[in-house]
C-alpha cells in the first residue's frame, strides 16, 4: 500500500503543519485557510471529505430515495466507532453552507480510512435531499470528527440485541459490519422495522447475512404486512430475558418510545434518538425555550431578544435592529420569521440574530 | 450646479422631509435591502472566495519576495496590498455579517480575525455597534473625531484643537494602533466619565493580539529571511504603514468631508426606521473610481451604501448606489460623492479649520463652516 510508505513523510508534514510556529506565522487567519486555497484536501485540523461515489440503496417511486456516500476525509479525521455520528457540512449550489448529522454506516475506521455515510433524502431537508439527489463525486464536504456515545463497548458481550426503526438501521448496521470484520463468534439479535420490503435498507446484504448464520438472528419486519409490532410478550419470545441482555436500539420516536416501554429502566438498554421531523408552524403560539438558562414561556411574538429579556436574560445585543450582530445565537429547532424583511426560516441549528427573529410556534433557542 | 446649497441646518435636520415623507422613503429603502437579500447565492459567494484567494496570494508572494533584496519594493507592495484587502474587502465586511448566510466558519462575523492589532470583538462594538447605531449622533458616535480631534462644531472648541492637524497625521500613521485603543475611551477617561477599571476586560485580548501580530511581522517573518532580518522588517513596518494611511484616508473621506451632516441626541429620540437611513444617508459620502480603487477601499467608497446596508455583501453597493441616487434626486436629498482628491482636501481643510475657534459668532456660524463646494452634479457623478 502506498499509504504505508510515505507516512513517515506525512506525519511530519502534519507535525510542522500543527506546530505553534506555524500557527504564529499564519495568524490571524490559522494555516488551514491557506491549506485549502492550493487544495482542498490538505488540511492540519479541520476535517474535509472528497465524495467518492453515491450509491443508491433503495427507490421506490412516490418516496424518498435513500443514499449511500462513500467519502475520502482527509488524513485529520481521527476515525471513528460503530455506531457514531458525524456533522457533514455541505455547500449546496456553491453558496450556503449546510451541516446535518448524519450516522456512520460502515464499519469502525481508523485515522484517514474512507467510510460510508447512509441517508434518506427527507423532502424538507436541504442537505438530504442534496447528497442523496444531486451531489456529484468529486464535491467536498466539511466534516466534523466522530462523535457519540451509541457504541458497542471493546469487549462485545457474548449476546446482543439490536433493535432499529427505518433509516435508523444505519448506526447498528455499522456495528453489524463492525461484528463481522471483527468476526464476532458470539450472537446478535438484530431486528429491523420497515415500512414494507420495497423500503429495506441494505437488503441484499441482510439477505446474505441471513443466508451465512454466523449467529445472527435476523428479523426485518414489516407491521402493515402483519408482522408483529415491537411488544414485551413479543420480545420476550424471541429474547427470553430481554431486559438484561446488552440492546442498542435508534429509530423514529413511537419505535423508541415501544423500547422504552419494554426495557423499562433496565441498564443494558442503549438509545439513539432521531430527531422527529417538524411538522410546520405558521402560528404565533406554542412555547419558546432558551435551552442553556433552562427557561420557557409562551411565545407572545415578540422578538426572541424582548421575550429573552422578559424572562429576566441578559443576552448579548446591540443595536437592537439586525445591524450590528451583536446577538447573534444559534436557534436549534422551530421557525422564526425576520421581522425586518418577513422572512420565515426552520433550519435547525442556524445562526440568526435575536433582536430581529420573532418566533413562529414552538423554538429553541441557544441562550 | 442646479440644486440650492443647503444649510448645515437644514442637512442635519429633518426639515426637509415630512413624516410621511420620511416614511415613504425609509420603506423604497426597505425595498432595496430584501430584493438584494433575496437575491444573494451563488456569485456572491464566489466573489468573496475570489478576493480571499488573491489576499492571500499577495501575501504569500510578499513574504517569499522579501528573500530577493531587489525586489523588496515589489514585496512590500505585494505584502501592503494583501493588508489592505484583508482589512478592507474581507475583514471588514466580513465582520459586519455581510457573508455570515454563507454558513462558511471562514467567512463568519463571529469567527473572522483580521490582520490588524484590534481584536475583532472589541472592534465589532466599537464599529458595528456604536458608530454604526449612533452614526453621527455627536456625544453618542466615538467615530467622530475618534476622541482626539475635533471634526464638528457641535464639539465645543478648546486650546487642546489647536494641535488637530498634527493628532491627525499621527492617528494616520498609527491608525490600527489608534483603532486599537479605540474601546478604551480615554477621552472619557481623562473627563472624569469613565473609570480605568472599566477597561480592565478589554487589556487581554488586546495584549494578546497586539502581541501575535507584532511577532508575526517583526520577529518571525524577518527572522525567517536570515541576514536580510533589518530588510524584511523595514519592509513588513511599510507595509503596515501603507495600509494605515489607506484605510484613514479611505475612512475620513466616507465620513468627514465638507456638507456630511451630523445631528444632536434630541433630535434622533425616538427615531422612526425612515429617519435613520435618512441619518445614515447624510452622514456619509462617496469616493467616485473605478472598479480596482472600489475593490481596494473595500467598497467603503460606496460609503453611503454601506451606512444604509451595513450587512450586505459589499460587492452590492455599486449596484445599489444607482437606485438611491435616483431615490435621493426624488426626494432632493443631498448625494454626497467626489473624487478622492477633492474628499481628501475637503477633509484636509475640515482638520484644519476645526483647530482654530468658530469666528463670527453673530450670524450663524454654521454658514461660515459649511464649505461651498460641496453638491455633487450628474456629470461628475458619472465620471
Amino acid at each position: 500500500m502506498s499509504t504505508t510508505t510515505t507516512a513517515p513523510l506525512a506525519d511530519l508534514a502534519q507535525r510542522v503543519l500543527r506546530s505553534r510556529t506555524m500557527a504564529a506565522l499564519t495568524q490571524p487567519h490559522g494555516v488551514d485557510r491557506y491549506l485549502e486555497l492550493v487544495n482542498p484536501m490538505w488540511a492540519a485540523h479541520e476535517v474535509r471529505a472528497r465524495i467518492v461515489d453515491v450509491h443508491r440503496e433503495v427507490d421506490v417511486p412516490g418516496h424518498p430515495p435513500v443514499a449511500t456516500l462513500t467519502l475520502e476525509p482527509t488524513s485529520t479525521w481521527r476515525g471513528h466507532r460503530a455506531g457514531q455520528h458525524v456533522q457533514l457540512g455541505v455547500e449546496v449550489d456553491g453558496a450556503r453552507r449546510t451541516t446535518r448529522v448524519f450516522t456512520v454506516s460502515s464499519p469502525d475506521s481508523r485515522p484517514g480510512d474512507r467510510f460510508t455515510v447512509t441517508m434518506r433524502a427527507n423532502p424538507d431537508g436541504v442537505v438530504s435531499r442534496y447528497l442523496a439527489g444531486r451531489a456529484a463525486i468529486g464535491t467536498t464536504v466539511h466534516l466534523s470528527q466522530a462523535q457519540g456515545e451509541f457504541v458497542l463497548p471493546d469487549r462485545v458481550p457474548e449476546h446482543v440485541v439490536m433493535i432499529s426503526g427505518g433509516s435508523g438501521i444505519t448506526p447498528v448496521m455499522s456495528m453489524l459490519r463492525s461484528l463481522q470484520r471483527r468476526t464476532h463468534r458470539g450472537r446478535v439479535t438484530f431486528i429491523h422495522y420497515a415500512q414494507s420490503p420495497e423500503h429495506q435498507i441494505f437488503a441484499s446484504e441482510l439477505a446474505d447475512v441471513a443466508a451465512s448464520g454466523n449467529g445472527i438472528d435476523l428479523h426485518l419486519l414489516h407491521p402493515e404486512l402483519g408482522d408483529p409490532a415491537l411488544s414485551p410478550a413479543w420480545l420476550e419470545r424471541l429474547v427470553p430475558g430481554y431486559r438484561d441482555v446488552p440492546t442498542w436500539a435508534c429509530g423514529p420516536a413511537p419505535l423508541i418510545e415501544a423500547v422504552h416501554g419494554a426495557y423499562g429502566d433496565s441498564a443494558a438498554l442503549h438509545v439513539e434518538y432521531f430527531k422527529p421531523p417538524r411538522t410546520g408552524g405558521g402560528e404565533v403560539g406554542g412555547e419558546v425555550t432558551f435551552a442553556r438558562s433552562g427557561r420557557t414561556a409562551p411565545n407572545t411574538g415578540e422578538s426572541l431578544l424582548a421575550q429573552a429579556e422578559a424572562l429576566g436574560l441578559r443576552p448579548e445585543s446591540g443595536c437592537r435592529m439586525g445591524i450590528c450582530f451583536s446577538c447573534v445565537s444559534r436557534k436549534e429547532e422551530g421557525t422564526v420569521r425576520d421581522v425586518v424583511s418577513g422572512a420565515e426560516s426552520s433550519l435547525p441549528d442556524e445562526e440568526i440574530r435575536v433582536c430581529v427573529s420573532a418566533p413562529v410556534g414552538d423554538c429553541t433557542v441557544d441562550l | 450646479m442646479t440644486n440650492p446649497q443647503p444649510t448645515a441646518e437644514e442637512a442635519a435636520g429633518t426639515a426637509r422631509l415630512t413624516a410621511e415623507q420620511l416614511e415613504r422613503f425609509g420603506e423604497e429603502m426597505d425595498a432595496i435591502r430584501q430584493r438584494i437579500l433575496a437575491d444573494l447565492g451563488e456569485e456572491d459567494a464566489a466573489y468573496i472566495r475570489k478576493v480571499v484567494k488573491a489576499q492571500r496570494g499577495f501575501e504569500i508572494a510578499g513574504r517569499a519576495l522579501f528573500y530577493l533584496p531587489p525586489a523588496w519594493p515589489l514585496a512590500v507592495a505585494s505584502l501592503s496590498i494583501s493588508k489592505i484587502l484583508d482589512n478592507m474587502e474581507i475583514g471588514h465586511n466580513v465582520m459586519h455579517g455581510q457573508y455570515d448566510w454563507m454558513g462558511d466558519p471562514g467567512l463568519n462575523s463571529r469567527m473572522y480575525e483580521w490582520d490588524n492589532v484590534c481584536p475583532s470583538d472589541q472592534w465589532k462594538n466599537s464599529h458595528n455597534f456604536i458608530h454604526h447605531t449612533y452614526t453621527n449622533i455627536v456625544g453618542k458616535d466615538r467615530d467622530i473625531g475618534y476622541g482626539v480631534l475635533r471634526m464638528d462644531e457641535d464639539q465645543p472648541w478648546h486650546p487642546y484643537y489647536l494641535g488637530n492637524p498634527v493628532y491627525a497625521l499621527l492617528l494616520m500613521v498609527f491608525f490600527e494602533w489608534g483603532v486599537a485603543l479605540h474601546d478604551l475611551e480615554v477621552e472619557n477617561i481623562v473627563a472624569g466619565r469613565r473609570s480605568l477599571g472599566d477597561n480592565k476586560p478589554l487589556y487581554p485580548g488586546l495584549l494578546r493580539k497586539m502581541r501575535r501580530q507584532a511577532v508575526k511581522d517583526y520577529l518571525l517573518f524577518p527572522a525567517l529571511t536570515g541576514p536580510l532580518f533589518p530588510l524584511t522588517f523595514a519592509g513588513n513596518a511599510v507595509a503596515n504603514l501603507v495600509r494605515n494611511v489607506w484605510a484613514f484616508n479611505i475612512i475620513f473621506c466616507g465620513h468627514f468631508p465638507a456638507g456630511v451632516a451630523t445631528f444632536s441626541v434630541e433630535e434622533c429620540e425616538d427615531e422612526t426606521r425612515g429617519h435613520w437611513y435618512y441619518r445614515q444617508l447624510l452622514g456619509s459620502a462617496n469616493i467616485t473610481g473605478g472598479k480596482v480603487f472600489h475593490l481596494l477601499t473595500g467598497n467603503l467608497s460606496h460609503q453611503i451604501e454601506h451606512h444604509l446596508f451595513p450587512d450586505l455583501p459589499a460587492r452590492r453597493y455599486p449596484q445599489i448606489a444607482e437606485e438611491v441616487r435616483e431615490i435621493c434626486e426624488r426626494y432632493d436629498l443631498d448625494y454626497n460623492a467626489g473624487p478622492l482628491g477633492k474628499q481628501l482636501f475637503s477633509v484636509a481643510r475640515k482638520i484644519c479649520r476645526m483647530a482654530l475657534p468658530d469666528r463670527k459668532k453673530a450670524d450663524d456660524p454654521r454658514d461660515e463652516v459649511v464649505e461651498p463646494v460641496q453638491v455633487v452634479t450628474e456629470p461628475t457623478v458619472a465620471a
